[in-house]
């Protein structure tokens, strides 16, 4: 039976869910395969409206081969997460071409199951959860229509009843959710694709690049505070450092892992930080980061790096001490990196520096005499600067003037080097907004910044912004204050319209909640739901405890709701308690027949049980009343309760 | 061994004990139920969907497969529940002639409030018969058995399932319903001449062929005169046939077992007393049977051709009740 051909109207059903399912992958696939599974469903709906026969094996062979080979064209490999996805959305839609029979009709339920689950590797976002959801639906519905024998006229029933066999799903599903025991992290090697596309700060740093960064409003992390939220001057989210400068840009070099030295001159700050997958190591903390969250290691110039690249979402405790000495006992070693700077680049600046050197002895007046020089002079913030040449600090400060955070921070760096004074840059985040839903901060992409430290002695590391001389504002009120209202900024980070803000901070309050408890549901969260429900270090054994018993449990609650209505429920008082009535008589070994009247079956039993005669007239005669007669009087139905009661055999 | 193994099967987990009468109820006791080769594959499905969700740590992942998970849990309740509690009872059936198929319906009552669909009723999975019993209806499901042997034909064990709503499940009840099928002889080819009714009677010759009234056709055998040769059906194409006229009310045509001849084979004689019943009917004649053991008086109609069938079917068969030709 399986073998069966499978009918137009399940084909179409099929087809429709399939691209359904698919649909979210066409902008993410070339444009060519695309267009080859719309045509081949197309041409199978034809095939399947005009009963042509289908396509010969060689055509569809000849089909695979081309479009395998135009796949390794154009990723290079047919592997990896997005290869893999174009080829199976071509074999799919050529195995819809090719479907005959119920069991090629049930491999492709599977197989758009199956693609459901690849919309994941893409978006697990709530919109993206909701349409997945009406897929599995549709899909489910396809698959209850090949078991029809005789397909009910219209869609309603299928469709109804694949609801309600999802419906039910749902408590066993959260059961299963909540205790499956979970493994972190990938079982094999992942394509290398498989986190790409995911923005953040890079360990380079060249002009434009920062900015370029601050034209995404994605979400880079979300905050949690403990206690107090502190001031806009103090929320500089410490990300990658930069030390080594070639060309125009900057690089990280390499870690030096290692206790950093440090004295707290504050209460530490608690927070919780729930980190955006970047593919990058580094973890954010504020200035400066008194705790190092598990599986990371701390360098000597205060970064936090985890074990892996972030490749989901990280959730860690935080600890900060906003007033922090550090670095005082600087190594000589790592002082004199700080002063580095690329032979015969940006020969005008060091000449300025060496006058300002010359000027002023103290390094306290020279910074303060650049920054000055900064606010002062016609220097502007913006998005969009100039293109620089080959001596990209000379460029800008003597010939442009109009930058963003990276080249204020990499001209004063250079200009302190110079000066002998060591300096390095550190890129991260500054600000944040507040959702008071929810009350946490969140840190976009857009709020990316970067600043200077100079070492300055008896006081070691000292954080200097030059972007707050320029404009103060940046500090203060944000990116959308600080730069010209022409300068292209992403709409929800201007926030002109305060309704857009509303539903744009409850979208977020929702979304992460969402991903607090759905998609951060892991290993950590599991273990911690489970001791605040007594049962600490859960082991595979008591997770498979729970998860058995938890089902049956539920298996035993919902059957009955799921078997109710295959009996016919007699409501009729007076009937039930005839039916009662029989069967007594029937345990008796005297039962009625099915065809056999109430009068006839009295009549019986007064024959083959005389002994009982008189109670069965009586009652017989009472029910035939009480059933067929006019109107049912309620003391004759209790009399008949009563009798039957006390009828024994 | 393994025929040791499977009776006990088929008395304790099965609960066969021979035929049923009344309404078999499919209580809980009585429906079946293993996944399909089907459910294994969607099992494998998810078991990789699973090691995806884990390599890849797609929170979405997770929640899907278990939602599917529960979901195969629950489509098991869902195909049990296509079945349970169906009333089933056998209706009448029609006799049919050896080497024809004996046609068994079950009548299937839905008492509940549930609508059933997909129901299969199968002998031997090679004929398949679905019906839908929406709720508070009944339907009927007919499956044809080849009834091989003359006699009284048991349906044996008949299988009724449903693999929906996913075809993940196959629930299925086993039924042995009390129900039988007449099988009467196969009827010998036709052609054969039916014996003269005066030989028999030892009466006038014509007697039963008389002129009078005319009664029907039969086929020619060549003492028939010329005379009542049906020309017109000739000219059509449909063979010599012989005017037949019913003279007398008391003609007695008997089809004798001896009158067959001495070497014949038990069956053969049996088919062609058949095809003499049958054409006897055919032309309206009354007629007699004398078999070995056997004597029913002359008569004529439906109810007479049924009885001498009968008789012919069950012609040293005993009355078994358990006897199950199909077995």
């Amino acid at each position: 039976m399986t073998q069966a051909t499978i009918s137009l109207r399940n084909t179409l059903w099929l087809t429709a869910a399939l691209a359904m399912v698919a649909a979210p992958h066409a902008v993410r696939l070339p444009w060519w395969v695309t267009m080859l599974a719309v045509v081949l469903a197309l041409w199978r709906v034809y095939v399947g409206r005009t009963r042509l026969d289908l396509p010969r094996k060689w055509l569809l062979l000849m089909v695979v081969v081309g479009a395998t080979a135009g796949i390794y064209l154009k990723y290079r490999t047919i592997f990896g997460r997005d290869a893999g996805v174009a080829l199976l959305i071509i074999m799919l839609a050529l195995k819809v071409l090719e479907t005959r029979t119920q069991r090629d009709a049930v491999l492709l339920i599977f197989l758009a199951y199956f693609l459901v689950i690849t919309n994941f590797l893409y978006s697990q976002t709530v919109p993206t959860a909701l349409y997945m959801l009406i897929c599995v639906w549709v899909i489910t519905a396809g698959m209850i229509g090949l078991n029809y024998m005789q397909p009910p006229r219209g869609y309603q029933n299928q469709l109804r009843t694949a609801g309600l066999l999802l419906a039910q799903s749902a408590p066993l599903m959260l059961v299963l959710f909540l205790f499956f025991p979970r493994v972190s992290g990938p079982l094999w090697g992942l394509p290398h694709d498989a986190y790409s596309g995911v923005t953040g700060l890079s360990d380079t740093m060249s002009p434009g690049s920062i900015a370029e960064l601050t034209l995404s409003d994605a979400v880079a992390f979300r905050v949690e505070f403990k206690s107090a939220v502190p001031q806009p001057q103090d929320l500089y989210w410490r990300g990658p450092v930069m030390w080594d400068l070639h060309g125009s840009t900057w690089n990280i070099g390499r870690y030096h892992f290692g206790e950093p030295h440090y004295r707290a001159l504050s209460e530490p700050l608690e927070y919780v930080v729930t980190l955006e997958p970047h593919n990058k190591p580094w973890l954010f903390a504020l200035d400066l980061p008194g705790k190092v969250p598990p599986r990371t290691k701390v360098t000597s110039d205060l970064q936090l790096v985890a074990n892996r690249p972030v490749t989901s979402r990280a959730r860690y405790d935080m600890t900060s001490h906003l007033e922090a000495r550090y670095g005082v006992d600087e190594h000589p070693l790592v002082l004199r990196r700080a002063l580095q700077l690329p032979s015969a680049s940006n020969p005008r600046t060091v000449a300025f520096a060496r006058k300002l050197r010359e000027k002023f002895a103290d390094d306290g007046r020279l910074m303060r005499e650049v920054l000055s020089m900064f606010r002062k002079e016609n220097f502007f913030y913006t998005l969009s600067p100039p293109l620089l040449g080959n001596h990209p600090v000379d460029d800008f400060l003597f010939e442009t003037r109009k930058g963003f955070c990276e080249h204020y921070a990499s001209a004063f760096a250079v200009l302190m080097r110079a000066a002998g004074i060591p300096a390095r840059i550190v890129t991260g985040y500054l600000g944040g907004e507040l959702n008071p839903l929810g009350n946490y901060m969140i840190v976009r992409q857009s709020d990316a910044h970067a600043w200077t430290e100079v070492w300055v002695r008896d006081q070691g590391w000292v954080r200097v912004d030059p972007t707050a001389a320029v404009s103060p504002e940046r500090v203060q009120s944000g990116i959308a204050a600080a730069v010209p209202r022409t300068d292209p900024l992403p709409l929800f980070v201007r926030g002109d319209y305060a309704w857009l803000r509303q539903v744009r901070l409850t979208w977020d309050s929702l979304a992460n909640t969402w991903n607090q408890w759905v998609l951060g549901y892991n290993q950590e969260r599991q273990h911690r739901l489970l001791s605040n429900v007594g049962i600490d270090d859960a082991t595979w054994r008591s997770l498979a405890i729970i998860l058995v018993g938890a089902t049956c449990l539920i298996l035993i609650v919902l059957s009955p709701l799921m078997l109710r209505k295959l009996r016919t429920t007699v409501s009729d008082p007076v009937k039930l308690a005839y039916l009662r009535f029989c069967g007594k008589l029937k345990r008796k070994g005297v039962p009625r027949d099915p065809a056999e009247g109430p009068t006839d079956y009295a009549a019986r039993l007064s024959r083959i049980r005389p002994d009982l005669a008189p109670a069965v007239a009586a009652i017989t005669r009472l029910y035939v009343t009480l059933r067929y007669g006019a109107d049912p009087d309620p003391a004759g139905i209790r009399e008949l309760q009563q009798q039957v009661r006390q009828f024994s055999a | 061994m393994y025929a040791a193994l499977k009776q006990y099967l088929d008395r304790w987990l099965f609960q066969l004990r021979g035929p049923q009468s009344g309404v078999i109820v499919l209580v809980q006791r009585r429906v079946f139920i293993l996944p399909t080769r089907q459910g294994i594959v969607f099992g494998a499905v998810l078991v990789l969907m699973l090691i995806g969700a884990i390599n890849y740590g797609l929170s979405l992942g997770f929640v899907l497969t278990f939602l599917l998970v529960a979901m195969g849990f629950n489509a098991m309740i869902y195909t049990f529940r296509n079945l349970a509690n169906l009333r089933l009872s056998a209706t009448r059936t029609q006799p049919v002639f050896t080497g024809e198929k004996a046609h068994f319906t079950v009548c299937i009552d839905n008492p509940g409030e549930a609508d059933r669909y997909s129901i299969g009723l199968t002998k031997d999975r090679q004929e398949v018969t679905f019906v839908d019993v929406p709720a508070r209806r009944l339907a009927f499901a007919s499956i044809g058995i080849p009834a091989v042997r003359r006699g009284l034909l048991r349906p044996g064990r008949l299988t009724l399932f449903t693999r929906y709503p996913l075809g993940l499940y196959y629930a299925w009840a086993y039924l042995e319903l009390d129900t039988q099928c007449m099988v009467y002889p196969r009827p010998a080819p036709p052609g054969l001449p039916l014996p003269s009714a005066e030989s028999n009677a030892g009466q006038g010759a014509q007697r039963g062929q008389g002129r009078e009234d005319f009664a029907g056709l039969r086929p020619y055998h060549p003492s028939d005169s010329p005379r009542h040769i049906a020309w017109k059906a000739a000219a059509r194409g449909q063979g010599l046939l012989t005017k037949q006229f019913s003279g007398r009310a008391d003609t007695e045509l008997w089809l004798d077992w001896g009158q067959l001849p001495p070497h014949m084979h038990v069956e053969d004689r049996l088919s062609h007393l058949t095809r003499w019943v049958l054409d006897a009917h055919a032309l309206g004649m009354g007629f007699g049977l004398r078999i070995p053991g056997k004597t029913i008086p002359p008569g004529a109609g439906v109810a007479q051709s049924a009885r001498c069938l009968e008789t012919l079917a069950l012609f040293e068969i005993p009355h078994d009740p358990g006897h199950d030709q199909s077995a």
